[in-house]
């Protein structure tokens, strides 16, 4: 990477000062080819990521297939927060393990992700929000998750803009604080993941709907795509909101649904907000961007919708969230708000492994939270499809918990309403 | 934010409503007495997320709080009709 002409010491860093320049042309734009080993279908985040991992286990014969532009889905509309302090630990496995490439990811990749560990602190407003929050740390910790629980001076101490006083309507007893979290820049990261997967040699095709789900005596033997059709040996859904509708293509359902996430964005700001603080209680996370904005989103809006967008009522309910935690934001200007299409599960975790469909694998399901898993899924996704057996780390999340009950409940750890 | 035609009230703003997920999905056979753990998870867990027409129920909670289904578009979220419970899901152009 190219970094900015070097200014003064003394000029004024404008905003954005910090961040890398745009990179140049980083992938190819092939037309598809008649076969491949295995086909990926969705080119967002989690797509890019197993195309990395295939690469990096020496598997290039594989294509991406994104109906858009890559990394232009959920990718391109999420609130960048990652963390992995989740109660059970089938999450905290999937979620640590995603952690740790975070921490290498930018040297993987050999390209900036702008990873910045600032740290999470999730809030506690009752006395039962309190004792489940203790839990969590203890968990996490059983689990070698960094945690620590601070009272409602600890969290002023971690983002002095947080109003701790008791006279609001769910004043903040405390919180849970996990260090190594924090955000990373999105764009960035799905432009590295497709860099390094194009490098390696794998078709990355835009503009390339999947139309139809081949299949001959229970296995998959390829896709039907706006572009043509296309035989494969494996196929994977890794289409995020779009899960619902691809698997009705092969004619199997999945117990997901479909919703409106909103977020929103600030004008630039002067460095206010040192940490991300998320509530469920409340309804608001908040972080503030590398260049400035503050950076919020709330939960999903209730009804089934792939318009990539919701209603108004919600984010100003959220507003109202934000501006009693942070009183300094009612001065702040909303810049933007956008929608995005997030597929939600009934126990807040993902769907990952085997279909009742041969050599057609899912990943799916992860409703509000999915970017923080992006390396850590994309891994496993990758042991997934090249041996074809289900790795350990994915082993508590098949279709097959929904029959059984061995549900993986994380409402209370996933943030928010999902 | 939607315009929901509630079929008492008329029109009125979508903050007023509550959203009740799929309209018809129908109990287990025998009320469950004999079903198996997979027309159970098809009866607890499984809702359809169509791209497109979709029978839904909603309470208008802040007016006449009554119940009543919807047929909605999931991309447009046009509101194609509304029926009252116990009615029959109305024919709309184009649904499956």
């Amino acid at each position: 990477m190219t970094s900015r002409a070097a200014r003064s010491v003394n000029a004024p860093a404008p905003p954005g000062a910090a961040l890398p320049d745009h990179p140049e042309f980083l992938w190819r734009n092939p037309d598809p080819r008649k076969h491949y080993s295995i086909v990926i279908v969705g080119g967002g985040g989690h797509g890019l990521a197993t195309a990395h991992y295939l690469a990096r286990r020496g598997v290039t014969d594989v294509a991406v297939l994104e109906r858009g532009w890559m990394a232009g889905g959920n990718m391109a509309r999420n609130t960048t927060i990652i963390r992995s302090n989740y109660l059970w630990d089938a999450s905290a496995g999937i979620y640590e393990h995603a952690l740790k490439l975070w921490e290498g990811l930018a040297e993987d990749l050999d390209y900036p992700i702008l990873f910045s560990q600032r740290g999470v602190l999730n809030l506690d407003h009752t006395l039962q929000d309190v004792r489940d929050s203790r839990r969590r740390v203890e968990a996490n910790r059983l689990n070698g998750v960094d945690a620590d629980w601070v009272d409602a001076a600890g969290a002023k101490e971690l983002c002095p803009v947080l109003n701790v006083s008791d006279d609001i309507r769910y004043p903040v007893l405390g919180g849970t604080y996990q260090p190594r979290a924090g955000i990373a820049k999105h764009d960035y990261v799905a432009w590295g993941f497709a860099r390094s997967a194009d490098a390696a040699g794998i078709d990355l095709i835009q503009n390339c709907e999947v139309t139809g789900i081949d299949i001959a005596g229970g296995t998959v033997t390829g896709v039907q795509t706006s572009r043509g059709p296309i035989t494969a040996d494996r196929v994977a859904l890794i289409g995020a909101g779009h899960t619902p509708v691809l698997a009705e293509m092969a004619g199997f359902r999945v117990p997901v649904t479909s919703h409106p996430l909103q977020a929103l964005v600030s004008e630039l700001l002067e460095p206010v907000h040192p940490t991300v603080v998320m509530s469920n209680a409340v309804h608001v996370y908040v972080s503030q961007a590398h260049k400035g904005e503050l950076v919020m989103g709330a939960g999903i809006d209730p009804y089934v919708g792939y318009g990539q967008r919701g209603a108004f009522h919600v984010i100003e309910r959220q507003m109202s969230a934000a501006v009693e935690l942070f009183p300094i934001f009612a001065r702040a200007h909303v810049l933007r708000t956008w929608g995005g299409t997030v597929d939600t599960t009934p126990d807040a975790s993902p769907v990952v492994g085997t279909t009742p469909v041969e050599n057609l694998f899912l990943n799916c399901g992860w409703g509000t939270g999915g970017f923080k898993a992006t390396p850590g899924i994309g891994h496993v996704m990758a042991e997934l499809l090249e041996t074809g057996k289900v790795p350990d780390l994915a082993a508590d999340f098949g279709l097959d918990r929904f029959t059984s009950g061995r549900l993986v409940d994380e409402h209370g750890a996933a943030a928010v309403a999902h | 934010m939607m315009l929901i035609p509630c079929p008492e009230c008329g029109p009125r703003d979508e903050n007023e409503f509550s959203y009740g997920g799929q309209a018809h999905v129908p109990y287990p056979p025998d009320g469950g007495a004999t079903a198996s753990d997979e027309e159970w998870a098809e009866y607890v867990f499984y809702r359809d997320s169509p791209k497109g027409l979709m029978a839904e129920r909603w309470v208008h909670s802040a007016g006449c709080r009554r119940w009543f289904n919807a047929v909605r578009d999931t991309v447009s979220y046009r509101f194609e009709a509304v029926y009252r419970p116990g009615e029959p899901r109305p024919h709309v152009q184009g649904a499956r």
